[in-house]
């Protein structure tokens, strides 16, 4: 029906390409019209063209697949070890008594500022750029588990009890589950996190991937090369978002779908 | 004479203040003894924070009492059994399990078999006028709908005595009406023993075979009123009976309900 808040999905469509239509114009004419040189802001011909360059001459494809799986691999081993440190402390206060003051500085801890450290002591591989990324995922996964487990309805638990539920039964069919829409929470902020963890630990060290790319650019003196690497890391950032997002969509299919109500 | 369903003995129960050392406990409830008959069902009320919470989850032995003891068919209670099973005033649903699912969590947790489980889901939800919304999620439906989706969840594990938490305390009116009636249905076609918190005064009278009243707490046993009106299994009809209105009455009396609205004028 028509939609009270002002405009329908179709309109908001057309409005946004119009808008990204009106964004590029300015990006290509804007900046020599205002007497901004090409070596500061590109036009986008330029960095359209530094693209189909780099295929051929910087393997491209190469360096976005090992930014990308980079990314991947960071994002499910930090989220895994997130969620497992997360349940353990959630179910065991004593543990997080214990371990708080640690979590706690190592939470405050700029977490890429272990990127040197990392390189100094991998050198130049994948590893550092993974444990980067492992380092700023964990915490926003472990977070959002450790308070969904420490929320939960104690009824819930006690109703489980009273069935003669084991603790592990109480775990795997009340905690567990309902620790789920928290913990895509903390994934979705994870995803973003872990191309940040992987371009810091690829420009801090590496011969390859984007974040290579990029301090490569600016060596050379290169801004659309630059504009290119920035461009691909956000779009792998965006892939891996709309990732959680599905996964998401599949897992909690059961939660009432409240934003969904005005297309009705 | 015929054994008690439950029974609470001598019960006291302190509760530790947080933080507190020695000599800070507070006392929940104090010497409480009441029995249950098998297939009675027994109101409890009482002002609130007198205990009476405190007292059906040593029921379920969740926790025990400081002193005395709970007996169900005779056994000495000393932790969860399959002979109790409660329900509160939550209906506890677990928001990603379709309701038939919600229904068979305590003969699944206790490993009963699928097949078995399942029939008895379905067949406990068509009593409960909930057949066909078996595959729906919790909050697909309404209020009363989900507690009563929380009541076969209780009866499908099959216990003898029920303990219930002011089940019907969060649903309007009308709503809450319909339930007393397929509550008092179900308590008296299944034969089971009930123990009833509440704070509806004329719903304790319409359910009930006797009323226990507590005090303040620390709470504890005041007086005991045997509801004397026909016609348990059918508290619509019950509620018509002029006796309702001279137990309400006497229950007020004894919960200084007027006393309290008197002094709030003030």
């Amino acid at each position: 029906m028509n939609g009270s808040s002002g405009m329908s999905l179709r309109n908001g469509v057309i409005s946004s390409a119009v808008l990204l239509v009106v964004i590029l114009a300015a990006w290509e004419w804007g900046p020599a019209a205002m007497g901004v040189p090409a070596y500061i802001i590109p036009p986008v011909s330029d960095v359209v063209r530094e693209f189909m360059i780099m295929q051929e001459t910087e393997k491209l494809l190469m360096h976005s697949s090992i930014t990308a799986a980079e990314v991947v691999a960071g994002f499910v081993l930090g989220s895994l070890l997130g969620m497992v440190v997360g349940y353990i402390l959630g179910m065991s206060p004593a543990t997080e008594l214990v371990l708080s003051p640690y979590i706690l500085a190592l939470q405050i801890a700029p977490k890429v500022a272990f990127a040197p450290l990392f390189v100094m002591w991998f050198g130049y591989t994948v590893y550092p750029k993974v444990l980067v990324a492992i380092l700023i995922v964990f915490f926003p996964v472990m977070v959002n588990v450790l308070t969904a487990i420490r929320t939960v309805d104690p009824d819930l638990k006690n109703l489980a009890r009273s069935f003669r539920a084991s603790r592990w039964t109480i775990f795997r069919k009340i905690e567990f589950p309902a620790a789920m829409p928290p913990l895509f929470s903390g994934l979705r902020i994870g995803a973003t996190l872990a191309v940040i963890g992987v371009v810091v630990g690829e420009m801090v060290g590496g011969n390859a991937g984007l974040g290579y790319l990029l301090v490569f650019g600016e060596g050379s003196g290169n801004t659309a090369m630059v504009f290119v690497s920035i461009i691909l890391l956000t779009l792998i950032g965006i892939a891996a978002y709309l990732a959680v997002i599905f996964a998401e969509r599949k897992v909690l299919h059961y939660l009432p779908k409240d934003n969904a109500a005005h297309s009705v | 004479m015929q054994q008690p369903r439950i029974e609470y003995k001598d019960i006291t129960k302190r509760f530790m203040q947080n933080g507190g050392g020695e000599g800070s406990a507070i006392v929940a409830v104090e010497d409480v003894t009441l029995s249950i008959k098998d297939k009675e069902v027994v109101s409890l009320i009482g002002p609130s924070g007198c205990g009476k919470s405190t007292l059906l989850n040593m029921g379920s032995g969740l926790y025990p009492p400081s002193e005395g003891e709970v007996k169900v068919d005779g056994e000495r209670v000393s932790g969860p059994n399959d002979h109790v099973a409660f329900m509160l005033q939550k209906d506890l649903l677990l928001p990603w399990r379709t309701i038939r699912q919600n229904v068979e969590l305590g003969q699944e947790i206790k490993g009963t078999p699928g097949k078995q489980r399942r029939e008895r889901a379905r067949e406990l939800l068509e009593k409960c006028h909930l057949g066909q919304f078996a595959d729906h999620y919790p909050h697909q439906l309404s209020g009363g709908m989900r507690q009563r989706a929380a009541l076969a969840r209780t009866l499908a594990v099959d216990p003898t005595v029920l303990l219930m938490d002011e089940p019907f305390s969060a649903l309007d009116a009308q709503t809450k009406m319909i339930l007393q009636q397929d509550l008092a249905e179900t308590l008296e076609r299944e034969g089971k023993t009930a123990l009833f918190i509440t704070h509806d005064l004329a719903e304790s009278v319409a359910l009930s075979d006797r009323i226990l009243v507590m005090s303040q707490r620390p709470g504890t046993i005041i007086s005991e009123i045997v509801v004397d009106i026909p016609g348990r299994g059918n508290p619509m009809e019950r509620r018509h009976q002029r006796k309702v209105a001279d137990y309400v009455g006497e229950l007020m009396e004894l919960l200084h309900v007027g006393d309290q609205a008197a002094g709030d004028e003030i």
